[in-house]
């Protein structure tokens, strides 16, 4: 069987995301009906929520900086022929690390304040993503059930740091001490009035930065080549000369300190404290961001913002209509992983087929193929 | 802790491993025909959610645990679809089903019922009766014996001993049968099973629908015996657990039992301590809860014994062509 070419760049990189993509919105649709509602008005509600107006476009801004850090959590260890399943926990523990140099610098200035929260946020994250690399570069356990475990020991860790260690004596809700005003990271509303009440904040540029970071880490330094060799095949890179131990390793904690930007975002631009599960999903959604993204620095920037669009319209939409709550949104962010991810064959085959037809010489072999019956 | 203490410990560790053995065994099957399944606590969801709803329009208990396997049941058909046949990633597919469920349940539980979620309380017939095993209540007075049969063997759900019946069925199919032999041959060497005439995608699919049907009797356990009616979220991450008992009992049978009572003694434990003193540290609460995953990631490394899974596991099988 040689018949079959791959497809042209373009096609594989937009073609095929856009088609599963297109079919993930269309069984949306189809459950938007089964509810009895018109899918075409709830598309209308979510791009207006979404993009129609100040404070909409600057909540979509704010859940998309979250999805970028997370989506590159997934898409950097992806490179390296790993899956990070862990993005939750690294995001939710990187809390304690910026709560603590935020509460310890906010009365300095938040110039300070955030690069330290940053390396700290970074730190704890990475700290996270590098146990579960570490037991699997040394000890062979795999990555995907450590980080899940280390989810939920997360979740453990993190009620008991706040509620035994973090909590101040005189309150009563399981919160860590609110950051002083120098100390928080400021939001653009204060800068841009468009932007209303929305909590957009400065971690944006932490995000995009973080997005160009990525792509020259990737593309453009030797160590994104051995990573990318690792992903693509083990066996080579070993002979390479390449450590994959130390890779694996150096690679899971990356993922995890990106992952811990979350904490930035949220700690510090946001709720002011560290409150228990902030992270709401948010590393999972990295997972569909990633996918969808192609594990690329620009594709997860449109990707998060996709993301960051559905879940703020997704908010209007319960408001607008009563018989669609935002769980819908989780539903459309299943179909996407399971349409662009694990059925991702799904196109492949007939698309590969059709662009053999529009190629003069293999229009021939195509033709012959199909007529044969050869192909399976 | 006194004997009756010790007593009602144990009977919610029995209530509590049930739904746990149900997914681990369910697991056991689809692993060890070398399909990775991360799906089980999403198809429990769906699953907990079709047999509370059905149980509450129809009133009956049994066509809510039907309702509830069938739903499972074509869930994890899709993930096989996209696992087995389409070649898909059988940890991303895994994680597509949890999100979906998790997401459907939600929202079809709220448009359908109004109720933020929950599905209608369920009446009696609705859910499943504890069960009386024969002379129990004659028994009870008898020292010691007189109340482990009477309470904790006895006055449980239908679906606990069909839980603990079927590890042992498991150990049959698995290791004393032909299917069990070709199961477990397709998720070690599946070239092996091929070129013996055998498809290996018509045994995972097989693999897979058992997987299936017994994440829909783990999934009713939650919505219409241990509770009365369907709430958000209400697998809670058991599946996982499941999942770790699964590696924790190396994908055997009956290590997979005691792991799930272990791991279900943990969890009364910690719904009945908030926190416990050993050797005169405290113990908070959330040590106790982290427990089953610190263990299983312990394990895991091989710093307690070693976990090897199927070999096969995870990689679709390609035919050579």
């Amino acid at each position: 069987m040689s018949a079959r070419r791959p497809l042209p760049r373009w096609a594989d990189v937009a073609l095929l995301p856009a088609l599963n993509l297109l079919l993930a919105f269309l069984v949306s649709g189809m459950v938007v009906l089964l509810v009895g509602e018109n899918p075409l008005h709830a598309i209308q509600v979510i791009i207006y929520g979404a993009f129609g107006y100040g404070d909409g476009f600057g909540y979509t801004l704010y859940y998309a900086t979250n999805f970028v850090f997370t989506g590159l959590a997934v898409a950097v260890a992806a490179h390296a022929g790993l899956f990070n399943i862990g993005g939750d926990g690294q995001a939710y523990v990187a809390g304690l690390g910026a709560i603590v140099v935020a509460l310890a610098l906010d009365q300095t200035h938040w110039l300070l304040a955030m690069p330290a929260a940053v390396i700290a946020a970074a730190a704890v994250g990475g700290l996270w993503g590098f146990i579960p690399g570490w037991l699997q570069a040394k000890r062979g356990s795999h990555v995907v059930i450590t980080t899940i475990m280390f989810n939920f020991i997360a979740a453990a860790l993190m009620v008991y740091m706040v509620n035994r260690v973090l909590k101040p004596a005189t309150t009563m809700a399981p919160e860590s001490a609110t950051i002083a005003v120098a100390g928080r990271v400021p939001q653009l509303r204060q800068f841009i009035s468009f932007f209303g009440y929305s909590p957009v904040n400065l971690s944006i540029v932490i995000a995009i930065l973080a997005l160009i970071g990525v792509y020259i880490l990737v593309w453009h330094t030797k160590f994104g080549y051995a990573m990318r060799v690792l992903g693509a095949n083990p066996t080579a890179s070993r002979y390479a000369g390449i450590s994959n131990s130390k890779m694996i390793m150096i690679t899971m904690t990356i993922s995890g300190a990106l992952a811990g930007m979350v904490a930035i975002n949220e700690v510090m631009g946001v709720q002011n404290r560290l409150v228990l599960d902030y992270v709401a999903g948010a590393g999972f959604v990295g997972i569909a961001v990633a996918l969808m993204g192609r594990n690329h620095p620009i594709g997860i920037a449109l990707a998060a913002l996709l993301f960051g669009a559905l879940y703020q319209g997704g908010q209007e939409l319960q408001f607008v209509i009563p018989g669609i709550t935002r769980e819908m949104i989780v539903v459309i962010q299943a179909l996407v992983i399971l349409f662009t991810g694990a059925m991702e064959g799904l196109f492949r085959p007939s698309l590969e087929r059709a662009f053999m037809l529009f190629t003069p010489e293999q229009k021939a072999e195509a033709i012959a193929v199909s007529t044969t019956g050869s192909e399976s | 802790m006194d004997f009756a203490i010790i007593l009602s410990v144990l009977d919610a560790t029995i209530r509590l491993s049930t739904p746990l053995l149900l997914a681990c065994l369910a697991g056991m099957y689809s692993e060890r025909a070398g399909v990775f399944d991360i799906g089980l606590e999403g198809k429990m969801l769906a699953a907990a959610f079709a047999a509370g709803a059905v149980a509450a329009i129809t009133g009956s208990a049994w066509l809510g645990l039907l309702a509830g396997m069938i739903v499972s049941l074509g869930t994890t058909l899709l993930q096989g679809v996209a696992a087995i046949s389409l070649k898909g990633n059988q940890l991303i597919a895994g994680v597509a089903i949890n999100m979906l469920a998790a997401g459907m349940t939600t929202f079809l539980g709220q448009t359908w019922f109004h109720q933020g979620g929950r599905t209608p309380a369920l009446g009696a017939g609705g859910r499943f009766e504890p069960i009386t095993l024969p002379f129990a209540n004659e028994l009870a007075g008898v020292p010691i014996l007189g109340p482990i049969y009477a309470d904790l063997i006895s006055g449980h759900y239908v679906l606990v001993y069909i839980a603990f019946i079927m590890v042992a069925v498991t150990a049959y199919v698995l290791f004393r049968t032909r299917f069990g032999l070709r199961l477990r041959a397709v998720g070690e060497n599946p070239k092996a099973v091929d070129t013996a005439g055998i498809s290996v995608n018509k045994l995972r699919y097989q693999a897979i629908i058992i997987t299936g049907l017994l994440c829909g009797l783990a999934g009713a356990y939650f919505s219409i015996a241990q509770g009365s009616g369907f709430g958000n979220n209400m697998t809670a991450g058991k599946g996982y657990i499941a999942l770790a008992a699964l590696i924790f009992a190396k994908w055997k049978p009956v290590p997979a039992m005691f792991t799930c009572l272990l791991f279900g003694f943990l969890d009364a434990l910690q719904i009945r301590l908030q926190s416990a003193q050993l050797f005169g540290v405290e113990v908070p609460v959330q040590a106790i809860q982290a427990l089953p995953y610190v263990l299983t990631v312990v394990l895991l490394a091989g710093f307690i014994g070693k976990a090897v899974g199927p070999k096969a596991g995870g990689i679709p099988y390609t035919k050579e062509r």
